[in-house]
């Protein structure tokens, strides 16, 4: 054999081993039941971006434990995230699972699915009907946008379309009530779940708490007209889409807030003549505190929410064209 | 290497020595080559490429003074935003090209009268170097950019174009407005409505806005003149700080010959 030869056979094997070690590594979500109140669950999310390190679990999602079996909230990232979520709320609940609900169209919400109906297959999917119709279109894409950020957690996920619609409504199960809330803002359709006995609100990602919002199908006047029909509702703990529970309305103010701050720093840098690149670097509203990944998804935002300010800041000339 | 090794292998002919020695000059022969070339601060595979179609036999560096400010990631990669500020040069033209895109060239801006400065959006077809080339009087080009990742986003909705017919009943339409910016220095942004088609869609020919021109709308003087091509947004929104007081008169032209005019008071 050649030197070179030699070289190759070395880098090769190098590579080969490395690669196996990756592959040998277990994908482990590393899920943990945490009780908010009596029978009810939430699964906590790193307060991060999607990576290759947290498998897109940066995401809350719950279950509610009741005699009949578990009424689970929203299904996680990716059908390993399902399976292994699954695998703990049996745990927590062993009368089964009778309903999956999914709050809204968002892959990190809604990408774990598969993995119960798999496992059980008449269970109902529940969910708004823009919920349904933006998974039936966009659900493909999403799920190769999240392919492409975290990689091999996401392995045979696919997304599933919620059979059952879901409006304003109690649902009674095993003696439990839990409303369904239709409401919408942060997409087309966001379902908020509330355990009336507990009074835990599974908020979707109507609310976020130390995390900043993301808006990539917002619409701000609506999602803050949501936000306060909240306020009527008897409420005792808050688990926020992003963010840790909390149990005063801090996380709906904070939420609030933001979304306020964003519009109105939005409207008047357009209305100063700003170029969206020049607001990249804009400060962070401390009044609210620490808000993880502010400037990522501020930058996310300019992108989806700037565009409708600088039209409304620039009018339409006359044209003097020959 | 597909066939298995065979069990006899024979000793690789050349000691190590010789093969460390080998190695030895090979490096020094590449640093030797590495000297007559620009050392590319984006490590970027296509720029020799770049290098051989902008500026092959003219002079050319890496200059931080060259500013290309955008996302470090396309949240929508039809409508990039980016900003290139080369105010501590005073060049008399602007290149603004992307590495890996299918089509390379952005824009070039000449500023007359004018802030060596633009702000615009583009499409990016993958993740690619975004670079700013400022030529200053003495021939010479002043390179500086950034990386941009593009990959998409986990919650960001693909865009459906702007579909309904819009451009057809809005074609070609400005919208803009100047702002104060100091003495005898305007703001100037506008939006033009175009489809600004780059032609590397199925069936659909390239047409797209190709040149603009900058006037102070009382004596007509040249503030500055842009030219732009095929990855420019479609619906092009544009950022200027140009020198003059008064109105601003645009006026450009599509690859179709279709013209627009405007005055901006």
């Amino acid at each position: 054999m050649q030197p070179r030869q030699w070289q190759r056979m070395l880098l090769l094997s190098a590579l080969v081993c490395l690669t196996a070690v990756t592959y040998a590594k277990e994908l482990d979500y590393q899920l943990q039941a945490h009780k908010v109140a009596e029978h009810v669950y939430v699964f906590l999310g790193a307060q991060q971006h999607f990576s290759r390190d947290n498998g897109g679990n940066i995401v809350n999602t719950g279950f509610i434990c009741t005699s009949e079996g578990a009424v689970v909230i929203d299904s996680g990232p990716s059908k390993l995230y399902g399976q292994q979520m699954r695998a703990q709320v049996l745990a927590t609940c062993p009368a089964g699972i009778t309903q999956l609900i999914i709050t809204h169209a968002h892959p990190d919400h809604f990408l774990g699915t598969a993995a119960f109906s798999e496992a059980d297959r008449g269970l109902p999917i529940v969910a708004l009907a823009s919920t349904r119709s933006a998974i039936a279109s966009m659900g493909d894409t999403l799920t190769e946008n999240l392919f492409r950020m975290v990689g091999d957690w996401m392995r045979g996920t696919y997304p599933v379309v919620p059979q059952t619609h879901a409006g304003n409504q109690s649902l009674h199960v095993g003696g439990r009530e839990i409303e369904l809330i239709a409401l919408d803002g942060h997409t087309d359709g966001d379902l908020a779940v509330l355990d009336t006995q507990s009074g835990v609100l599974f908020a979707g990602d109507l609310v976020f708490f130390e995390r900043t919002p993301t808006t990539p199908n917002a619409n701000i006047a609506r999602w803050l007209s949501s936000l306060s029909a909240l306020e009527s509702l008897a409420i005792t703990h808050v688990v926020p889409g992003h963010g840790p529970v909390v149990h005063d309305p801090r996380a709906q103010r904070q939420t609030a807030d933001y979304l306020r701050w964003l519009r109105s720093t939005l409207r008047q840098s357009a209305q100063q003549g700003a170029d969206m690149t020049e607001l990249l670097q804009h400060p962070a509203p401390r009044q609210l505190g620490p808000l993880a990944v502010f400037r990522e998804e501020f930058a996310r935002s300019l992108s989806h929410l700037y565009p409708a300010q600088e039209e409304r800041s620039l009018p339409v000339l006359p044209s003097q064209a020959q | 290497m597909n066939r298995p090794m065979p069990t006899a292998d024979p000793k690789p002919r050349a000691p190590l020595w010789l093969l460390g020695l080998s190695l030895v000059a090979a490096m020094g022969l590449s640093g030797l080559v590495a000297a007559n070339e620009l050392v590319d601060p984006l490590n970027s595979p296509g720029w020799r490429w770049m290098q051989d179609r902008y500026f092959a036999d003219q002079t050319v560096r890496f200059d931080s003074r060259v500013q290309v400010i955008l996302p470090m990631s396309a949240e929508d990669a039809l409508q990039v935003p980016v900003l290139v500020n080369v105010q501590e040069l005073q060049p008399t033209e602007i290149l603004v090209f992307a590495d890996l895109n299918p089509i390379t060239t952005i824009l070039r801006y000449f500023p007359v009268a004018a802030e060596p400065r633009i702000g615009f959006r583009f499409k990016v077809q993958q993740g690619t170097p975004v670079r700013a080339a400022a030529r200053t009087a003495d021939g010479t080009w002043h390179v500086g950019g950034a990386w941009l990742e593009a990959d998409g986003g986990g919650c960001t909705a693909p865009s459906f174009g702007t579909g309904g017919g819009r451009w057809q009943d809005r074609f070609a339409e400005v919208a803009g407005r100047t702002w104060e910016r100091g003495p005898a220095q305007r703001r100037l942004r506008y939006r033009v409505i175009h489809p600004m088609d780059t032609g590397l869609a199925d069936g659909i020919p390239a047409f797209f806005i190709e040149r603009t021109e900058f006037r102070s709308a009382e004596e007509g003087m040249l503030l500055a003149s842009m030219e732009t091509f095929e990855p420019v947004s479609e619906d092009p929104i544009f950022t200027l700080d140009l020198h003059t007081e008064q109105a601003i008169r645009i006026s450009g032209q599509d690859t179709q010959g279709n013209r627009f005019a405007v005055e901006v008071p």
